[in-house]
Parts: C-alpha cells; structure tokens; sequence
C-alpha cells in the first residue's frame, strides 16, 4: 500500500513558540497525481509542505515522502531504530533528495549568473539530470538563456525556479505558489507545462491561492484553515458541490431581479418559460463555484 | 513554456544512477563563485584595489625608519597583506553569505542533493584565489615601489605559506560563522565592517604594534589578525626586527598556536551556529 503513496502525513503537528501553525494535519498524495493544497495565508500551507521538503523539523507526527522520513535530511539524527536498521549505504539523504524537485515560495537569485549557467550548475547535483537547454526551452526561457538573471522580470524569475526545480527530473515535485506574479498567458503556459510533467509520471504537489490553478491542475484539492486539513476531494465533488443546489435568477416584467434555490432547476426553467411563454428574461442558472465552497469551508460565508 | 511530449519518465526509486565525483562538485562549486565574485566589478576593484590605495597613502604620509634598515611603509605592507587576506575571507564572507541567505540561495542549495560541505568548500576556493591574487599584486606593486624585499630564503617562504594558510582558514571559518549574526542581508556589513575596523587598529596594521597602551596590545594578541600581521613580518622584515616585537622575538611557535587555535574556535562555531535559512523562514 506504501507503494502506492508518495506522500503520507498523520497527525503533523507543528508550533512556533505558542502559534501552532500546524495542528494534526493528515494527507495522503498518490504517486502520479496532481495534489492542490489550498488555503488562505496563514493556514499552515507552507508549513506543511516545508516539512514535507526536508527543510523544517516537526513537532509530532508521522511522514514519509517517497517512502523516507524528510527528517533524514537533516542529516545523521534519523528518527527511530527502524530508520537507522533501513540505513542504506551511501547517502540515504541525498538519493531521497535527488528524487524530489523544490519551487520555494521566495525566489533565490543569483544576481551575475546567466540563466542557462544556473541551471546547468543545478543540473550537476543530479544523478540523472535532464538537459539544461532543454529544460530552459521547457519553461519558455529560450529567449533568456544568456541573460543575467538579475535582468529578468517577477514572472521570468519564477520560470527559472521551476526550471532549477524540474532540471533533476524529479519524482515528486513541490510548487509552493508557483504562479504568483505570472500574467494570465503565462499562467496558462505554465500549467500546459505541469499536465505534461505529471503526464510523464510526476507526482505533484502545488500550493496556491488561485482557485482556478487548483481546479485546472489539481485531481485532488485538500483544504486547509488553521492548521487542519477541513477536506480532501477532487476540485468537482469539493464540499458536496455536485449536489448543491442551483440558483435560478430571472427577472420579473417589471425588471425586478427573482431568483429560488433549486434541486431540480431544468424543471424550473421549464416552469418559467411556460410562464412567459418562451424566453425568459435574464434567465441563469448556476451552480456554487470552487470559490463559493471554499469560501464557506473556511469560514466566509 | 514549450509544451514537449518526449519528456523521458523521472528517475526510478531503484537506480541511483551515476552520482557526480566529490571533487568534480567542488571545484565546480568554486568556479561559479569566482566567476560570480568576477562579474561584480565593485567587489573586485574594492578587493584588489583597497590594500594598494592604502600603501600609496600610507607611504606618501609617513616616510621615516622606524628601525635601521626598515621603513614604516614595509612595516605598514605586513601588516596589508594581513589585511587583505582578512578581507578577502572574514569580511567578504561575514557580508556576502548574508545577503545569499536572505536572498534564499542558500534554501535553495538546501533543497538539492548538494553534499552541505561542497558549498564551503566553494567559498574556500573563492577565497584563497581571490587571497592568492590580491596578495601577489600586493607584493608586486610594494617590491616595485617601496623597496620591499621578496623572502629570500625556502624557509621564508615556507613561514609565508603557513602563516598565510592558517590565517585565511582561521579568517574564513569566523567569516562564515558571524554570518549567523546577521538577521537580514542589510547588517551583515554593519556586523562585520566594526570588528574588523577596530581589529586593523589594534592589530599593528595602521600603527606600529608595540607603540600601542599594553592593554591594547593585550587583546589584540587575543585574536588572529595580530598574529597574521606578527607572522608575516618575521618574512618580509629583517631578522634583527624580531627583537623589537612585544615578546622579542617573532614567536613563531605561538603565532602557530593561536592561529590554530583560532581556526578550531571557528570550525566549531561553524558547525553549531551555521542557519541555511533566514531566522524568520524558521
């Protein structure tokens, strides 16, 4: 069943002095699948995935990424005798570390270096790294390879920390925000960029604030507020979405706006339009969007 | 973004395939720093250019012996090149990882299967070309200008060579360790520049050692800069100047000590107090 998962989270918990940032958080990420985890600022997004990264030690809880304790990044102080008896020859951390590819939430930058000299750098701490020309092709910066990178624009930047992400052909990649900054078209390239990579059998973990990015990307969306995992769907089943109800809204003769609150809107409609024998003014139908579900989970009505 | 389709599958758990040598990773470590320390102008010409603006000074204003045979400039070149390696290590890293760690390249480093100690082990290599480079200009300049004397014998040489080896790993370890000091990438500079301003004062850089109060002269000997600029006299100066040094000699041996000493009190800050990530990224 371990198999099975690439990530697999139970009761992480995490505090910095009395803020509790993350309170029992459980999670399990299937290998190959595009995982959202969304949430407002605050919610212990970050958290929880620099946990999952190797960057931050927990408080209590249980977590394996592909199969590792993250902790054993931290280097020899591997948690329990079962860790130690598993100890594999070699470099148990740097193996795990070269299967997972890291976008930060910040952008490292590398002021006098050329685009294509930082990935090709970055390149050479993988085992299997893919061709850095071609990785900078891959995230559009083809253009830009030989500029410096402090000349590049928020959005180019981000490109090139997805690149230095993806340039050791991860198995499980983390995007902590990755579009933030990036304009509507990049955006669009960008999770073009992302179906391919878990086309090609990437799992994928992305935090965001972007409701469309999560129901675009995601196959399965978990939410989190204060520190807890409220819940974990696929974006179209989230907070029981399929069974709300449907708004009708019409307006009346007079111009007034009317609107009722449907489990059976086609029968409305045909209701209405037999009412005003044909069309019906200002007719719409529509159902609670991701935006409205998440809003009530977390507590905005 | 390009959208390719012949994306090869990513690397299978089972096969850690061929892992890059050690060493291949650190020199290559050490190459993208020279080359990143090359193409910030203001650092070179602020590197290079310091310790030689500071002896024409020096030499323009201050023309007397201050021993038979031994002029205040050669005194003040010592204790320059001393310097100038202090700077190239202490100072140049107790400003710069700041700022990289502020910036995340440091997180980032983090996040690769980069061994820890390949990064320092490019910061070494920065600093010793750099140190290698700037001292070799030093000496040019001073033995073309000011009479300065190259070492003329092997064990010259040799004393040159420990002295400076010591003294740039003592200076590099305690440049990366008070690195930690500074909360953001702004007052890694404002950390640094005092220490080291006050250590070249009480040193015997600017003045001439043993005319300084005994109590500053006291805990000057506490600290490496002292001993770097001690050392190096016992090169460049005669060996009838070794009696007018505090002890009466050059003391070599104690110079070797505290330098040592040094780089073990470094090495272990170092590992202790080392953050890859700013306080507030936790």
């Amino acid at each position: 069943m371990d198999d099975e998962l690439a990530i697999s989270v139970r009761g992480l918990r995490k505090a910095y002095g009395d803020n509790v940032a993350v309170a029992g958080v459980d999670l399990d990420v299937r290998r190959g699948e595009v995982f959202a985890l969304l949430g407002p600022n605050g919610a212990g997004k970050t958290t929880t995935v620099e946990i999952l990264e190797g960057y931050r030690r927990r408080d209590a809880g249980e977590v394996r990424v592909l199969g590792s304790d993250p902790e054993l990044a931290f280097g020899s102080r591997l948690r329990g005798s079962q860790a130690r008896s598993s100890r594999a020859p070699g470099h148990p951390a740097r193996d795990w570390r070269s299967r997972i590819g890291i976008v930060l939430q910040g952008t490292g930058e590398f002021d006098e270096l050329t685009v294509i000299e930082v990935v090709r750098h970055f390149s050479g701490f993988y085992p299997d790294a893919d061709d850095p020309a071609k990785v900078v092709e891959r995230v559009g910066l083809g253009a830009k390879a030989k500029a410096r990178t402090h000349t590049l624009s928020g959005g180019q930047k981000r490109r090139l920390d997805v690149a230095l992400g993806i340039v050791g052909r991860p198995e499980l990649l983390f995007l902590d925000e990755p579009t933030t900054g990036f304009d509507p078209e990049a955006r669009r390239e960008f999770w073009e960029l992302i179906r391919d990579l878990a086309a090609a059998g990437t799992t994928i973990v992305l935090t965001t604030h972007y409701l469309d990015e999560a129901e675009s990307l995601a196959d399965r969306v978990g939410v989190i507020a204060a520190g807890r995992v409220i819940e974990v769907a696929p974006p179209k089943l989230l907070g029981n979405r399929q069974d709300a109800l449907a708004t009708v809204s019409w307006r009346t003769p007079e111009g007034a706006l009317e609107s009722a609150e449907s489990a059976a809107p086609t029968a409305l409609v045909a209701e209405l339009a037999a009412r005003y024998g044909g069309e019906v003014p200002g007719l719409t139908v529509t159902r609670p969007t991701l935006e409205d579900v998440y809003l009530r989970m977390i507590g905005h009505p | 973004m390009t959208t390719t389709t012949d994306q090869a599958p990513p690397a299978t758990a089972a096969a850690p395939a061929r892992r890059p040598g050690a060493g291949t990773l650190a020199l290559r470590q050490g190459r993208l720093e020279i080359t990143q320390f090359l193409r910030s102008r203001e650092s070179v010409v602020f590197t290079m250019g310091f310790p030689i603006i500071m002896i024409l000074i020096f030499a323009a204003i201050f023309n007397d012996e201050i021993a038979p045979g031994v002029s205040f400039t050669q005194y003040f070149i010592t204790g320059m090149i001393a310097t100038g390696l202090m700077t190239v290590s202490f100072q140049n890293l107790g400003i710069w990882i700041p700022i990289e760690r502020d910036r995340g390249v440091l997180k980032r480093y983090r996040g690769t299967p980069m061994p820890k100690w390949v990064w320092f082990a490019g910061k070494v290599i920065v600093v010793v070309a750099i140190g290698v480079a700037e001292t070799a200009l030093l000496l040019a300049v001073s033995v073309a200008l000011f009479d300065l004397k190259l070492p003329g014998t092997a064990g010259k040489w040799f004393t040159f060579g420990w002295v400076s080896v010591l003294g740039v790993t003592a200076c590099t370890l305690c440049g990366i360790a008070i690195s930690s000091l500074a909360r953001t990438a702004r007052s890694g500079s404002a950390v640094v520049t005092p220490v080291a301003l006050v250590l070249q004062f009480i040193s015997g850089v600017f003045f001439v050692f043993t005319n300084l109060p005994s109590w500053m002269q006291q805990v000057a000997a506490l600290f490496p800069l002292k001993w770097m600029c001690q050392g190096l006299r016992a090169v460049f100066l005669p060996e009838s100047f070794g009696a007018r040094e505090p002890g009466g000699s050059f003391e070599l041996g104690r110079v070797a000590l505290v330098l040592a000493l040094w780089c073990v009190i470094g090495l272990v800050l170092c590992l202790t107090t080392f953050r890859w990530t700013t306080k507030r990224d936790g």
